[in-house]
């Protein structure tokens, strides 16, 4: 008597992680392309630490500006 | 060898769940409802929105849904096992575990309510978090087994979509978002009773307390009528928005027209003749009811187009000459 690999069981099975693996690799593409939209629409990006900041310069930001 | 064979035959007679009993969980009819609403509310928002954050949100909005209708199974699964419209899904059918159900909800809340948030914005976001509170704790384990308004509160839950897809594009809360969501509340009511009506031993045997069990037929015929009256004025006003025009109006016109004499069609019918012809008239509402909110959708996705603007702009010619 041989083990049958190809029991119902087994088919069940590969299609809930086929199904798994699929909705994981969706969501790796959303968040990369989501992350993309994002980073070339957004705003100002700028470093935070020891380097000139736009958005702190007065004569960049208006709302800074004093009346 | 054996021990193997005998692990199978164990495991055959237990259901084992597939990946679709995952997807039945998370309601996908009620879904593409909410994905449906929630793009319309987004689409006619006056911000245009980059297409992939767009597509994201609504993603997100679907699977905020998905979570609590996950979550409303987990809770319902006994009064589910008893209705015959219900005792096949995922998890009074034995193929999904209670617990299954409740990680799920549980999970899929929480990414959907922290990715909205990254994609859109935290108060659309917020909004997500509330309605999938609303139709878990609210609804589901609260109000639907206490009251016969049941659905009349619980509606709100349904009613969010559009106005988290309208908070999505623009960032608050306009007039145009509350009235779609006002739309979609005074619309559950006579959509829900009429099926009611025609379903009502499932809901007595489940001890779910619709009106049709707990103040009789006669009353559920006249609320529908109310409602459905009620329901009139907030589908016209609609039309005298920003997001309305004379093709939301002319679809609105017919389409209430038509829905509020079935009401009243409803309203004057006896039992007797119900019963005689096995609820036809109820049945045909309960379908128009769904054509009915499609149809309003619709209508505002069209005057969204460009061509509604030059038929908008033909109007405003014509009233200025």
């Amino acid at each position: 008597m041989s083990i049958s690999r190809e029991h119902e069981l087994h088919h069940r099975r590969f299609g809930r992680n086929l199904g798994v693996a699929l909705t994981l690799a969706a969501f790796i593409v959303l968040v990369f392309a989501l992350t993309i939209a994002k980073v070339s629409g957004g705003g100002m990006i700028e470093a935070f630490d020891h380097t000139y900041r736009p958005a702190l310069d007065p004569a960049v930001n208006p709302d800074l500006r004093r009346e | 060898m054996t021990d193997i064979r005998a692990e199978l035959d164990i495991r055959d007679s237990e259901p084992e769940a597939g990946f679709g009993d995952y997807v039945q969980l998370l309601k996908p009819r009620v879904m593409s409802l909410v994905v449906f609403t929630a793009l319309v509310g987004l689409l006619v928002a006056p911000v245009s929105l980059h297409p992939v954050e767009a597509l994201a949100s609504i993603i997100f909005i679907a699977l905020g849904a998905g979570a609590s209708g996950a979550l409303n199974m987990w809770w319902d699964a006994d009064i589910d096992r008893v209705m015959r419209r219900t005792a096949r899904r995922p998890v009074p059918s034995g193929r999904v575990t209670p617990g299954e159900a409740l990680g799920l909800g549980l999970g899929l809340s929480l990414i959907s309510v922290l990715m909205l948030g990254l994609a859109a914005n935290w108060l659309a976001a917020g909004l997500l978090a509330f309605t999938i509170f609303f139709y878990a704790v609210i609804y589901s384990i609260w109000l639907k087994r206490s009251t016969p308004q049941n659905i009349v509160i619980g509606g709100a839950a349904g009613a969010f979509p559009p106005m988290i897809g309208w908070v999505v594009a623009t960032g608050h809360v306009g007039i145009e978002a509350v009235l779609m969501f006002a739309l979609i509340f005074m619309w559950t009511p006579p959509h829900f009773w009429a099926l009611a009506l025609f379903m009502k031993d499932d809901y007595g045997k489940a001890g779910v307390p619709m009106l049709t069990v707990t103040h009789g037929r006669r009353v559920t015929r006249a609320q529908i009528l109310a409602y459905t009256l009620a329901l009139v004025p907030v589908a016209l006003w609609v039309g005298f928005t920003s997001i309305g025009g004379p093709v939301y109006l002319a679809v609105a016109l017919a389409l209430n027209s038509v829905f509020a004499w079935g009401a009243v069609g409803l309203w004057r019918r006896g039992e007797e003749a119900a019963g005689l012809d096995s609820y036809r008239a109820e049945k045909r509402f309960f379908r128009f009811s769904l054509l009915y909110l499609f149809g309003h959708f619709a209508a505002l996705l069209a005057e969204a187009t460009p061509w509604a603007g030059l038929l908008r702009a033909q109007f405003t010619l014509w009233g200025g000459a």
